[in-house]
């Protein structure tokens, strides 16, 4: 098990620089000179050959792209904004927090309502709690994010005037984003309870337990709920790589001051750096709690444990076979 | 003696061919398809899907006014029975968009899904099909491009490339391309070792046959299923990359845009921000319902 943690902390390495990669491919294939981005339209011949060698240009790509990563990896150094002139990852981190916040809020409010519905739409099937739930589940996954804040903006805030429109001061001004990103994520992830508690439901020792006269709120919880919430789990890294990206338009809806709003206001100003930066620190996160989905999961899956011991038994045998 | 043909015989012939035409050899997709049409949510998906392509076709004559004819005099006004989504800012009429929006938002979702299954539908199969070394380089690589979430992808690639329909299409095919090559090869993998594939290898099948004509028709239940769903994802992507700015811009009716371009009306005329949403939702609802009853009826065990 822990040599399955260590191989996955140093896959990160990998990923970080295949991040880095794309982000910077992209950077290059903008369309235009990134020099008239810095000087105005009408700098001289010799301005504009200046900021090209300030900006280091003049290198090879790969040269550059070495240069970047170094920039990024000795001294976390993601460039100058080209609007502000400031470093980009000082810009980014002090708005980090609101995104993780914003994004892990709507995926634990829609785990703690998705769970509940799909346990009992599972075990009431075909009542009508089930249908219920399936066809607002439906419902949830169909609607857009952004049309849903606008509605819940429309009746909560313009005509009710119940929540805050725009913002993030004080608990009731984070009911509304976290209502927008959640919707689609309740919906998924109560279909996808309800779908693997069914196919656990159905094994022969959930029938062992009940007849043995469990009671039944063990047999669902102990028995069904806990084997049911392996697909689950493997189901939140991608929710939360949804949510990011939610985060990001609920940002520019209710001017959230976060990392999703800098970065669309950076792609409005042609600000490729603090684009890049954006991109790359959430990308980074996204990874990381990738990483930790993958080690909860491998420690509450007993049958995972116990095929890397087995596996490592079939080894050491191997090894054994093999000095003899 | 002639046998007289009376119409109790000519019953009798009709409902005789009738449980012959019955016993026709049944195919797996025949089957499905039998068992599609008995659920009833998937056939209301069908119809609304074929209510929208039909739409789409005929939007010339369905939609009353024509997209950019504008009407200052009518500007903003609720829906009544000249204009049944009643009227933008300009005074154009906001049904007659909707209408036309049908022409942007499905074949660009398609188009998406195309292009992401071509690529990473191709990636996928040879991963699978070869698999060791092959497999896991590939699947590495894939690894490294779903590190960046997928809207945060597609965000990233449109505004490296600009707005605009071309660059919409490839942002969404590249950011979705990954998911699309896992379930590819994870549909071909289910299939690789199975008794069928291993026969036509030991007739001598090539390569390429073994996958084209062994694997794949064998695997394509859940691929199928899955193109559903992504056309839906699309066209909710397409939306809302419109919505921010980052993908068809303002004049032309796609939903997105429409509701991009409404949003300081909250307050004054909601009616703009309403029906363009509802359009979105109700084709992404009917591509869902038809999603869920083509599962169903592929593979009737999940049920």
């Amino acid at each position: 098990m822990l040599n399955y943690i260590i191989k996955r902390l140093l896959w990160m390495i990998p990923v970080i620089l295949g991040v880095l990669l794309i982000v910077f491919v992209l950077s290059v294939i903008t369309p235009g000179d990134p020099v008239d981005n810095v000087v105005g339209p009408d700098a001289t011949v010799e301005a504009r050959e200046a900021a090209r060698e300030e900006m280091g240009l003049n290198d090879p790509v790969y040269v550059r792209f070495g240069k970047y990563v170094w920039g990024v990896v000795t001294r976390g150094d993601l460039g100058k904004s080209y609007t502000n002139h400031q470093p980009v990852v000082k810009e980014i981190m002090h708005r980090f927090p609101v995104t993780l916040k914003l994004t892990l809020a709507s995926v634990t409010v829609a785990l703690l309502i998705a769970l509940p519905l799909g346990v009992l739409s599972a075990v009431y099937q075909y009542s009508w709690v089930d249908n219920v739930t399936m066809a607002s589940a439906l419902f949830f996954v169909s609607i857009p994010q952004f049309w849903f804040a606008l509605m819940l903006l429309l009746i909560f805030s313009v005509k009710l005037q119940l929540l805050p429109a725009s913002g993030i001061n004080g608990i009731a001004s984070w009911i509304l984003p976290v209502a927008m990103i959640g919707v689609g994520n309740v919906g998924n992830l109560a279909r996808v309870t309800r779908s693997s508690m069914l196919e656990v439901i159905r094994q022969d020792y959930i029938r062992t337990a009940r007849a043995k006269g469990q009671k039944k709120s063990v047999v669902i919880f102990k028995h069904g709920l806990r084997n049911a919430l392996m697909p689950v789990i493997a189901n939140v890294g991608n929710t939360i790589g949804v949510s990011l990206g939610g985060a990001v338009v609920a940002e520019s809806i209710f001017s959230i001051p976060g990392v999703g709003q800098f970065m669309l206001n950076a792609i409005n100003s042609r600000d490729w750096p603090s684009v890049q930066g954006g991109i790359v620190i959430l990308a980074i996160t996204f990874s990381v709690v990738m990483l930790l989905v993958d080690i909860v999961y491998t420690i509450v899956d007993p049958r995972l444990k116990t095929e890397f011991q087995s596996r490592n038994k079939i080894r050491r045998h191997k090894k054994e076979g093999a000095a003899v | 003696m002639a046998k007289m043909y009376t119409p109790a015989m000519a019953k009798l012939d009709k409902k005789r061919s009738r449980s012959r035409s019955a016993q026709r050899p049944s195919s797996p997709a025949r089957e499905a398809w039998i068992r599609l049409k008995r659920n009833r949510l998937a056939v209301v998906g069908m119809v609304i899907l074929a209510i929208l392509i039909l739409t789409a076709i005929f939007a010339d004559v369905i939609a009353p006014y024509g997209i950019d004819e504008q009407n200052y005099t009518d500007a903003l006004q609720g829906p009544s029975l000249h204009h049944l989504f009643g009227t933008d800012n300009y005074g154009r009429d906001i049904f007659s968009r909707v209408v036309y929006g049908t022409r942007i938002s499905l074949p660009i979702g398609l188009i998406c899904v195309f292009i992401a299954y071509l690529f990473g539908g191709v990636l996928g199969a040879l991963a699978a099909f070869y698999g060791g070394k092959a497999d896991m380089i590939i699947m590495r690589i894939l690894d490294i491009f779903q590190s960046i979430p997928p809207m945060l992808m597609a965000i990233a690639i449109a505004a490296s490339l600009g707005t605009g329909v071309v660059n919409l299409v490839i942002a969404i095919s590249v950011s979705t391309m990954p998911a699309r090559a896992r379930i590819v090869r994870a549909a071909i993998l289910s299939v690789k070792n199975s008794d069928y594939v291993e026969s036509a290898r030991c007739i001598g099948a090539g390569s390429r046959r073994q996958l084209l004509k062994y694997m794949l028709p064998n695997a394509l239940g859940p691929i199928l299923t899955n193109i559903t769903f992504s056309i839906a994802t699309a066209i909710l992507t397409v939306s809302s990359m419109s919505y921010l700015g980052l993908g068809i811009a303002a004049p032309t009716p796609e939903w997105g845009s429409m509701l991009s371009a409404g949003r300081s009306f909250i307050r004054t005329a909601p009616h703009i921000l309403i029906f363009p949403g509802a359009a979105i939702m109700i084709t992404v609802l009917a591509l869902n319902l038809f999603g869920d009853g083509l599962r169903d009826a592929l593979d009737p065990r999940l049920k």
